[in-house]
């Protein structure tokens, strides 16, 4: 029963994905006419990892010279004195100029700006654009694929439950493949960090986080050129949750700990030298360890993401048939090894969130009674 | 890029695969010392590993 609403579910979603999917004609301009394979390699590649305003599958080129984009535009939303929604076709991939209610809007690398209907951009010395920038809150692809995630982890988890309750604590089919994974982030991750007596209260975080990081990491491998994770605003966010979460749910004793880090080990006119390099420390260690969370995560992805389609690169630069099958190869393993990277890095994003969250809950040791001279030991 | 730019990268990457060796080399010791603790040891160089190398990638990137 589940089986055949599972296929018809996907089937039912490519089939309305599909009604959206047409080609785009586009004439270049003659300055692109000689750009050579390298050029075109790193423009393909960063396209791959920077965000963009429409969802390109794909696009190729004709013997003409003429490019043709497989995919369909998402909606642009911006807020410049009042909401402004329009599709970003108007921009033909940064092309033209959309006019939306007398405002001129220009896509220049992959961030809308207002100009006038010339579509001048004035830049400073750096070469950075001085033109206004609207806030932008339209869905881009990043966004699309964020909601597509957690949809899908939404149905997932909520039929797993139910599968639960339908046969007596015991899982069918995916849920036999989830159930050790739930069970090994709470036994293993959670339970000998946090302890036993709180750890109920992070289970909900830490699993999403998890399954959220694993399934937007294995995307981000496929072909249709969704980096999620590899995007610094997003792990910047996951990493905020974490922070926030272990200082509104510390205790007393911890924000102990971090501005009085050696407690009643020594008198007071002995710890202030120490505590004036020690506090700081602390204090910024409060901040540098969701940081490195954020650092990790996203530079790992990034750099994966970047060897991968240099790689891939490299096989049409060389074309001959002792270098291409080579970086074919080679290619091939490093994917493999980014699978592995994926879990991997969901693991430890997930686990160092515990360690903060086992920092912020504990309880009062007993601290500097060891050493008290008064208790005889018989 | 410039030549110190390009040094203290090669010193960074130095410093990680040193780093990580040393852990590496001293799990397999301990898995060869006592073979059932292995999952325990696999998890503990894993997470140690996934450390340095998150400092190794903020340097790498700040360069």
């Amino acid at each position: 029963m589940r089986k055949t609403f599972f296929t018809r579910f996907f089937l039912v979603a490519t089939l309305l994905l599909a009604q959206f999917t047409f080609a785009n004609e586009q004439e270049h301009e003659a300055e692109e006419h000689g750009k050579d394979l390298k050029t075109e390699i790193k423009e393909y590649i960063s396209h791959h990892l920077k965000d963009s305003h429409d969802f390109s599958l794909f696009s190729y080129t004709k013997e003409n010279g003429e490019h043709k984009y497989v995919g369909f535009p998402l909606p642009v939303i911006l807020w410049d004195n009042g909401l402004k929604v329009f599709s970003s076709s108007k921009f033909h991939h940064g092309e033209t100029i959309a006019e939306v209610d007398g405002n001129h809007y220009k896509l220049y690398h992959s961030k809308i700006y207002k100009t006038d209907s010339e579509g001048t951009i004035n830049y400073d010395e750096e070469h950075h654009p001085t033109n206004v920038k609207p806030l932008d809150f339209s869905i881009t692809k990043n966004v699309v694929m964020i909601i597509v995630t957690g949809l899908l982890m939404l149905w997932l988890f909520t039929s797993l439950a139910r599968s639960y309750a339908k046969n007596n604590g015991i899982p069918t089919g995916a849920g036999r493949f989830f159930e050790p994974i739930v069970l090994y982030i709470r036994d293993d991750i959670a339970r000998p960090n946090i302890g036993e007596k709180r750890y109920k209260k992070y289970m909900p975080f830490l699993l999403t986080i998890f399954f959220f990081i694993w399934f937007l990491n294995i995307f981000g491998l496929t072909p249709l050129g969704i980096n999620v994770t590899g995007n610094i605003a997003i792990t910047f966010a996951l990493a905020l949750m974490t922070f926030l979460i272990t200082n509104f749910t510390g205790t007393k004793d911890y924000w102990m700990h971090q501005f009085n880090p050696l407690g009643n080990t020594m008198p007071w006119y002995a710890k202030i030298p120490l505590y004036i390099i020690l506090v700081p420390i602390e204090i910024l260690g409060l901040f540098i360890k969701p940081f490195s969370l954020l650092i990790r995560l996203y530079a790992n992805m990034q750099a994966g993401h970047i060897v991968l389609m240099s790689l891939i690169g490299l096989m049409f630069i060389f074309k001959s048939w002792l270098g291409s099958p080579l970086s074919f190869f080679l290619a091939f393993a490093i994917s493999l090894i980014e699978i592995l990277v994926a879990l991997l890095q969901a693991y430890i994003f997930t686990m160092l969130s515990a360690l903060y969250f086992g920092f912020a809950s504990e309880d009062h040791h007993e601290e500097g009674h060891e050493n008290d001279p008064e208790l005889v030991h018989l | 890029m410039e030549i110190p730019v390009m040094v203290g990268a090669g010193l960074v990457v130095i410093g990680v695969g040193l780093g990580i060796g040393r852990i590496g080399g001293s799990a397999m010791e301990a898995i060869a010392r006592q073979p059932e603790a292995y999952g325990k040891i696999q998890t503990a160089m894993l997470i140690a590993a996934a450390l340095i190398e998150g400092i190794g990638f903020a340097a790498l990137f700040a360069v």
